[in-house]
């Protein structure tokens, strides 16, 4: 059973305690200097946007099939079954076709260390193989954070567009996006005017590039097949020419 | 520009500035990281080391596997004098292409870990094996003419007992190579513009990578022709221009193809930037073809010349087209590259050539046609170092 987190835009008033809390269980400064910057970054994690009256909060959005995951190298990404992607730097060589593959814009690098990581949110995976929410969940003062189980947070929100059906744009931001994630959004206006990309596939991105890779060994067997048979060819016909040619 | 050179040229001038500036931003790479010496962003993160030092650098080198195929594999022996130095290039394409990953990677220390570390399902995994495998491929490939230099007939013979399988192996391992650098980019279909965004990107680069290989043997002949005071191989390089000229043509009738079908050629119209670029790539891509159709041209060296140039920097444009340009708009930024991006880039064109330079001088790849009997079974094209990339 895999976890979701459900952020309602309308219910947001910007308070940024998320912004503390997800800091706080990284380890990572906050002060208001980082409070004041919008958005997320390889040392904040998740950013509360204003756009207009509007709030948005930016994160992870730990995809069912994430890009990210299927493009790494060295699998130092992996989709767990709880719900989080999680990252392994020990093992991250830092080609960052993660960044470039994520249709949300979501990693960010640490441009300006030596030894640099990639770095994003990963849904407090730790937290939860205790069972316990996200900090960002825990910390938010108003309920437009929700945790928990992901059939629950879809019910949850379709519960709360069909209760309001003027307050809220019909649509729920996460369900087919990428092939669908583990964050959801409900929103009063569409969602591109809250800054959310919305030209982003609807089906699971990995699927396109593994299309191709799997050809891979057909490419191998038959293309050596094929190479070996016409060298074998033209290199009998050579050998018989160089033959009759001393005859 | 190498330093056999006795005087002190333009050229020299030009090459010590270049590796000057190359050195100080290899300074600033290591002391300040990717963030001091480029402009890449959370938005950007791959520019010109990867569009051009890795992206062009593995392609322009295909002139290798071309002519291998060509002569080892069709067994057409004509080819066979501009056969050592197309794998020369290719050798040194790919050591070059490594040199630029080491700027690029945020950990270089780390670039072994796809050897142990698994995940087949990642194109660049593909790409990281392609690099370690072909760069070994391609070390054998060379090998005879270090051996031939020092006169060591026993490990000769071992090489060319194997030369065949390897051979082959090279081809495969280049065609799976050459069209997985497309199928990098698959995995942006929102982010990459629509006039270069299509399911058979790696087709495409297939094509384009066989006939950037052509064009750059033709290039490459013609300045060693120069540099060395060599005859040029007109014929030669004529039959290589047709075939070239043929491929291309398949290219451009298989890219006309792709955006019909996808019903974006009303794109090529449009007034904005990516649509400039991509009438650039394309106008510098049929105009050599068109020409080189024409026996008088592919029969004088000059205009032989212009149009493998042409076609070179046609395929440099789409490289950069697809790595760079072409993302800004999906990525919502611009990307400029930094000085010190450029100066690392150019200081590995220009190492490149000065490599060549140095090991055709002193290791038989001219002359490998002379070897006829033994030895010369391997490689013998030339190709320029440009390569590189």
């Amino acid at each position: 059973m895999a976890n979701a987190i459900l952020y309602d835009s309308t219910l947001c008033i910007g308070c940024k305690a998320c912004e503390g809390a997800c800091a706080e269980r990284w380890g990572l400064p906050y002060d208001d200097k980082i409070a004041a910057e919008g958005k997320i970054s390889a040392h904040k994690l998740t950013a509360v946007e204003t756009h207009g009256e509007h709030f948005s909060r930016r994160l992870c959005m730990n995809c069912q099939q994430p890009a990210c995951a299927s493009v790494c190298p060295v699998g130092a990404l992996q989709k767990t079954t709880l719900g989080p992607v999680v990252y392994d730097a020990e093992k991250c060589m830092g080609c960052r076709y993660c960044m470039q593959a994520c249709p949300f814009q979501v990693p960010s690098y640490e441009w300006d260390k030596q030894l640099p990581r990639m770095r994003k949110c990963d849904m407090c995976s730790e937290r939860q193989v205790q069972g316990k929410p996200t900090a960002c969940t825990e910390a938010c003062p108003v309920g437009a954070t929700a945790f928990g189980e992901r059939d629950a947070m879809i019910a949850e929100a379709r519960k709360r567009l069909a209760g309001k059906p003027d307050g809220y744009y019909q649509k729920i931001y996460g369900i087919a996006e990428a092939g669908g994630t583990s964050v959801f959004y409900l929103s009063a206006v569409p969602f591109e005017q809250i800054g959310l990309r919305t030209r982003i596939p609807q089906q699971a991105l990995p699927e396109t590039t593994w299309r191709v890779l799997e050809l891979v060994p057909d490419i191998v067997s038959t293309g050596s097949v094929l190479l070996g048979g016409i060298w074998w060819i033209t290199n009998r016909r050579a050998e018989v020419a160089r033959k009759e040619g001393r005859r | 520009m190498s330093a056999r050179l006795p005087k002190l040229t333009v050229w020299r001038a030009i090459f010590a500035l270049i590796l000057a500036a190359g050195a100080y931003a290899t300074y600033l790479r290591v002391r300040y990281g990717l963030g001091g010496s480029t402009n890449l962003s959370d938005q950007f993160p791959w520019g010109i080391w990867i569009g051009f030092d890795v992206m062009c650098g593995v392609a322009l080198a295909a002139g290798g596997f071309t002519l291998v195929a060509i002569v080892h594999i069709f067994n057409i022996e004509k080819y066979r004098p501009i056969l050592r130095p197309a794998i020369l290039t290719a050798f040194l394409g790919y050591v070059l292409v490594v040199v630029g990953l080491l700027y690029d990677l945020g950990r270089p220390d780390r670039l072994w870990h796809p050897l142990v570390m698994w995940n087949p399902h990642s194109v660049m995994f593909e790409v990281a094996w392609c690099v370690m495998l072909y760069t070994t491929v391609l070390f054998l490939e060379f090998l005879p003419m270090v051996f031939e230099r020092f006169g060591w007939h026993r490990p000769l013979d071992w090489i060319h007992r194997i030369s065949v399988p390897l051979m082959i192996l090279g081809v495969l391992l280049s065609t799976l190579h050459q069209s997985s650098l497309g199928t990098l980019f698959l995995i942006v279909p929102e982010k990459l513009d629509p006039l270069w965004y299509t399911p058979i990107l790696p087709l495409l680069f297939y094509l384009s990578s066989i006939a950037a290989g052509l064009a750059m043997t033709i290039f490459e002949s013609w300045h060693s022709s120069r540099a060395f005071g060599r005859a040029l191989e007109l014929p030669l390089l004529a039959g290589i221009a047709r075939v070239l000229a043929v491929v291309m043509s398949v290219y451009l009738w298989v890219r006309f193809l792709d955006l019909s079908h996808r019903h974006v050629l009303g794109l090529l119209f449009q007034n904005r930037v990516e649509s400039w670029l991509f009438d650039l790539e394309i106008g510098l891509a049929i105009v050599p073809t068109v020409l080189l159709f024409q026996s008088a041209v592919r029969m004088r060296p000059g205009a032989l010349y212009a149009c493998s140039v042409m076609v070179v920097f046609s395929f440099i444009a789409n490289r950069l087209n697809v790595g760079t340009t072409g993302l800004e708009a999906g990525s919502g930024t611009h990307y400029i590259p930094k000085w010190s991006e450029v100066a690392v880039t150019l200081s590995i064109v220009a190492a490149g050539f000065a490599i060549f330079r140095f090991i055709a001088h002193h290791f038989p790849v001219f002359e490998g046609h002379a070897h006829e009997s033994g030895p010369a079974r391997e490689e013998e094209t030339r190709e320029e170092p440009v390569a590189v990339g």
